[in-house]
């Protein structure tokens, strides 16, 4: 162990060493709370903004139409108060909430995913029903016009675009999770901030540790926003298609020679 | 006279205040190529989006050889599958591709197989001349391109009739002709069609009958040679003047 006189990188090399494996295990559980968070938010996300964005008019049957208003409501509700408190607060009351009020003991890190989940839900549902709203109506007619119904043409047309189109929305969102889930350390998270906390406070070296946490989280998102990058250009698909000449024969071709299907 | 497969009859339709279509009655048999001409704002659009309910009619009704498609019950998906349509902004699926836009609406409306919804497919987009660009997305198509494959995909559903939307008017106009020579083509093979446009030179050399709207009516409806060239209305000489002087 440094003694006092020791200098700042002794003391660097100090942390990495002893609390080195302690630390990486810390941002294994904050990269784990924040994927999940965000998988399971953009899971209620898409639920809730395709809602949101769905018609509903009051011929389609008035039970039908208030049921809708009903559930829109509630959501608008759910969105309102999660974008409006700080999560840090929604941690506090959520956990503590539900041990004084029903008497629930959550465990802590199914805690942090509960809160990053429905905390990122809320942002998400605007996004996605942005990003619906954003795909050109005329996708929808056309889905309607050759009969497919709206949850069918929804599905295979209008989502896959609306998700391509919020993709950046949604890599900045898990970005932001890996840093926001530092707050979970108030409900005792062992998560890359509680444990730096900790690693910190027996020592009394703030700085040397945190300086360590700070690159610990930069090389996590920096990499997740490279990664996700690479995801987006992928999805995109190749800039070029093989026209079929004489030369190639398509595989449709190939079935439509094995199969030969009649035409209908 | 051959028997009814679409009739409209006393439909209207108001957005608001304003009245699109005024008691609008017609009727379609079957085999007939059917050009609605007529200025912009006239209701030639909406009386088509009338007709497969992609705008709810605010009176009236539109009847399927017989059945009223607006009656409870009424297989709505069904239908829209046997009544096709063309649009002026041909909305391909974007995240499909040429082939795919054709399979897709096969497989979940008509439960077709994979491999018998792509070679009916293939068959289309060979007949309307884009078999070689199954792979590309409609990003990667001139306009012209575009509205091929928007037809073929409507083809593929097997449609009793096809509605186009001024198919044409969002080309640039070298590629005109090649959406018409398909349409044309179409036209002979005894598919029944309607077709909103601006080209005088399809109404008038292609279609059985051609319909001029005005103001939200029906203001006459004749073969084209009539309509052309001895029409009844003053409205209609007006606009005909108007439009092959341009």
């Amino acid at each position: 162990m440094p003694n006092a006189q020791s200098g700042f990188f002794e003391w660097v090399f100090f942390f990495v060493k002893t609390y080195g494996p302690m630390l990486l295990k810390g941002a294994g559980t904050t990269l784990l709370i924040a994927l999940t968070g965000t998988i399971v938010g953009f899971i209620i996300g898409l639920a809730v903004g395709y809602l949101r964005a769905m018609p509903c008019e009051k011929e389609n049957g008035a039970a039908r139409y208030w049921l809708m208003k009903a559930a829109r409501g509630l959501l608008g509700v759910y969105i309102e108060i999660f974008r409006s408190t700080p999560m840090i607060v929604q941690a506090m009351v959520i956990f503590y909430g539900m041990a004084s009020v029903f008497h629930i003991n959550l465990p802590h890190l199914l805690a942090g995913f509960i809160i990053v989940s429905i905390n990122t839900g809320a942002y998400l549902s605007e996004i996605v029903r942005g990003g619906i709203q954003s795909v050109d109506p005329g996708q929808m007619e056309a889905g309607m016009a050759i009969g497919m119904t709206y949850g069918q043409t929804m599905l295979s047309v209008v989502l896959p675009q609306a998700i391509r189109n919020i993709l950046p929305a949604l890599g900045n969102e898990f970005v932001v999770n890996i840093k926001d889930t530092s707050v979970l350390n108030v409900i005792s998270v062992s998560e890359l901030f509680f444990v730096s906390k900790s690693a910190a406070g027996t020592y009394l070296k703030y700085f040397e540790v945190f300086f360590i946490t700070s690159v610990i989280y930069f090389v996590m998102t920096f990499t997740c926003t490279r990664i996700l990058r690479w995801v987006e250009k992928k999805m995109d698909g190749p800039k070029n298609y093989d026209i079929h000449g004489s030369q190639t024969v398509p595989d449709v071709e190939l079935i439509q020679a094995k199969g030969g299907a009649s035409n209908g | 006279m051959a028997e009814n497969v679409l009739q409209v009859r006393h439909l209207g339709k108001s957005f608001g205040d304003h009245e699109v279509l005024r008691d609008v009655d017609f009727a379609v048999s079957k085999g007939e190529v059917i050009s609605i001409i007529g200025s912009s704002g006239s209701g030639k659009s909406t009386l088509l989006r009338c007709m497969n309910l992609l705008e709810k009619p605010s009176g009236g009704e539109v009847l399927f050889h017989g059945e009223n498609i607006q009656k409870p019950g009424f297989d709505l998906q069904t239908y829209r599958a046997r009544v096709g349509m063309v649009f002026q902004s041909f909305n391909l699926f974007a995240n499909m591709t040429a082939l795919d836009n054709c399979v897709v609406g096969q497989m979940k409306v008509l439960k077709r197989s994979r491999v018998q919804a792509q070679n009916i497919a293939m068959a289309f987009l060979e007949k309307v001349g884009m078999s070689a660009y199954v792979r590309a997305k409609p990003r990667q198509l001139s306009g012209g391109q575009k509205q091929r494959v928007a037809i073929a995909r409507a083809l593929a559903m097997n449609p009793e009739v096809l509605l186009f939307d001024e198919p044409t008017s969002a080309l640039d106009p070298e590629m005109v002709g090649e959406v018409l020579a398909v349409m044309k083509d179409l036209a002979s093979t005894g598919l029944t069609m309607l077709v909103v446009t601006h080209e005088m030179g399809f109404a008038r050399d292609v279609s059985d009958r051609v319909v001029f709207m005005d103001g939200g009516v029906i203001v006459e409806s004749d073969v084209p040679e009539v309509v052309f060239t001895q029409p009844k209305h003053p409205r209609t000489r007006e606009f005909l003047a108007r439009i092959l002087n341009e």
